[in-house]
């Protein structure tokens, strides 16, 4: 059951010596109740802007936003964001700027509910004892620990991560990696994310959104990844799919996201991008 | 290493200071036997000291120490319009300062917040506050005294004239340049905008706004002793006015010294307020 779709959205911007400059257009694609959607593509594609639309932080110029079945503008408290930046408030410890988000999502909960549930998320995300700490105390995963609890704090129906994990170390990571996707199996979280990691995309995603490059950025196809869910950093690479998802998504990322425009495949229709199971294709041939 | 830089410097003030008293005291002291070289009508003129052979009525530091000492044993004292203590001048000094100061904080505060937001409020203003901010403050007193007609009222007048701009434009760009990612954070939280700008903006843009405050307490005190000056009756800048016409350099210098010295505390006051609200990011 689909949960949120995006029909048909484009995002264009004047150019200074006049015309329009088309960032992406006719992007359609769902995301269902309870799955883990990666989008990928180089930077400069409009990842991020899709997932501001998603947000309602930005708006699309063409086509709209559905969830459920209704039409949506606007943020919502139903669609938590996970920045790339953490954003937190520096002048708020950890525990304050969850509870700005608690007693946002519930405001007529008393101090002593909302720091109980604020304790639980710290605890559940592994902070208990630094509560008190400014963001300028905590380290980089840390901080990113406090924004993930924050996104998950509200209890939304969604989660949208634009590349959360980007801008920790290759350890850090891994670990906060391997925690989101428990988080996310433990609550049947809806979730989409950005990434340009092709790993951290096999790990976390069950479907995986290839873009191409911009101007003019389009969703090539699907990639269904038909490792089972349960997976873990330390196995992946053994099951039989691994390789062959990883290398058609490289293949993807390295050749044909800059080709694709001008090489489009037979029979592409941009409302309904292939889906594609590299896994099973490989195992079967 | 840090104490002992600190001790030296500690030390390297207090020899500049002994060797600038000195060099006065030097002076300052007068030379026997050069007195009747003075026109004995502006020897009048300059008072006694100069009628005892003194060549300028420049007090030496000693002088000057014992004035202080003098004025400290009874600041507060009332002895008519033209004699009261240096405590009670101070004080309606530092009164007008804080009615004016804290008038124009009301009013720059709240506007600089709605410039800062609204690039069609900005647009709208900028004009104003070009032209209005250059103005000096004392240019606005004959028209406050026209006007008000109060003296005491006008001189508050122009210390509100003067404190509010460093304030407003402090203000303003303090909460347009508020993180755009912080703002995203509430309007994903669907936070209203009341709560935003309490909770979000006024936290990020404070150190801006305490800074702009620091800098208008700063000119309002600069402002306050010349405009005391022009209005007369009370105030420390009157105590100066006053005592230039009594010829009492003792009690100028000792002015100044106050001046300084309060001048300093409440820079060291509002410099403590931008420690308390600044954020390490």
């Amino acid at each position: 059951m689909t949960y949120v779709s995006i029909e048909g959205i484009a995002k264009r911007f004047k150019q200074p010596g006049g015309g329009v400059q088309t960032v992406f257009e006719n992007i359609h694609f769902g995301v269902a109740k309870g799955e883990f959607v990666c989008l990928i593509g180089h930077s400069g594609c409009g990842k991020t802007t899709i997932l501001n639309i998603l947000a309602g932080l930005d708006t699309a110029d063409d086509g709209v936003l559905l969830v459920g079945d209704k039409e949506v503008a606007g943020p919502s408290l139903d669609r938590a964001v996970i920045f790339q930046g953490h954003a937190l408030m520096p002048w708020m410890t950890a525990i304050e700027n969850i509870a700005f988000a608690v007693s946002s999502r519930w405001p007529d909960w008393d101090r002593a509910k909302v720091r109980a549930h604020c304790q639980k998320y710290i605890d559940l995300v592994g902070l208990t004892g630094a509560e008190r700490k400014r963001p300028a105390m905590l380290s980089g995963g840390m901080k990113q620990r406090v924004g993930i609890a924050r996104a998950l704090s509200i209890e939304p129906k969604m989660l949208l991560m634009d590349e959360p994990f980007s801008a920790l170390d290759a350890l850090t990571r891994g670990t906060l990696q391997e925690e989101v996707l428990r988080l996310c199996a433990a609550t049947q979280q809806t979730v989409f994310m950005i990434t340009h990691d092709v790993d951290e995309a096999i790990l976390l995603a069950d479907r995986i959104v290839l873009m191409t490059n911009g101007p003019q950025a389009k969703i090539a196809e699907i990639v269904v990844n038909t490792l089972p869910r349960g997976r873990t950093r330390h196995d992946i690479h053994k099951h039989p799919h691994y390789y062959a998802i990883r290398n058609h998504i490289v293949d993807f990322l390295v050749e044909r996201s800059r080709g694709f425009a001008s090489a489009i495949p037979a029979g592409y229709d941009p409302r309904r991008p292939p889906e594609t199971s590299p896994g099973t294709l490989r195992a079967a041939s | 290493m840090f104490a002992t830089v600190r001790a030296k410097s500690a030390l390297l003030s207090i020899l500049l200071l002994a060797l600038f008293l000195g060099g006065w005291q030097i002076a300052a002291t007068p030379t026997a036997g050069t007195g009747p070289a003075l026109d004995p009508e502006y020897a009048a003129l300059l008072g006694a000291s100069a009628q005892q052979g003194k060549q300028t009525p420049m007090p030496t530091p000693v002088e000057v120490g014992v004035r202080i000492a003098k004025h400290l044993e009874a600041p507060f004292a009332d002895r008519g319009t033209n004699d009261k203590g240096i405590g009670i001048q101070l004080a309606y000094s530092l009164a007008r300062v804080l009615l004016g100061f804290g008038l124009a904080a009301l009013v720059a505060i709240p506007l600089g917040f709605l410039i800062g937001m609204s690039p069609l409020v900005y647009g709208a203003l900028n004009p104003f506050i070009q032209v209005l901010r250059p103005i000096s403050p004392l240019a606005w007193m004959p028209l406050a005294l026209y006007t008000i007609k109060d003296s005491a009222t006008s001189s508050i007048f122009v210390i509100f004239i003067c404190s509010i701009w460093p304030m407003l434009t402090n203000t303003a760009f303090g909460v347009a340049h508020v993180r755009k990612e912080w703002l995203n954070v509430a309007r994903t939280l669907e936070v209203n905008a009341l709560r935003t700008a309490w909770r979000v903006i006024l936290p990020a843009a404070a150190p801006t706004i305490v800074t702009g405050m620091r800098i208008s307490i700063g000119i309002a005190w600069l402002v306050i002793v010349a405009a005391e000056m022009l209005v007369g009756g009370t105030g420390i800048g009157y105590f100066v006015w006053n005592e230039w016409n009594n010829l009492s350099i003792s009690n100028i210098i000792t002015a100044i010294l106050v001046i300084g010295l309060v001048g300093m505390l409440l820079d060291h006051m509002l410099g403590f307020a931008t420690k308390l609200v600044t954020y390490q990011e």
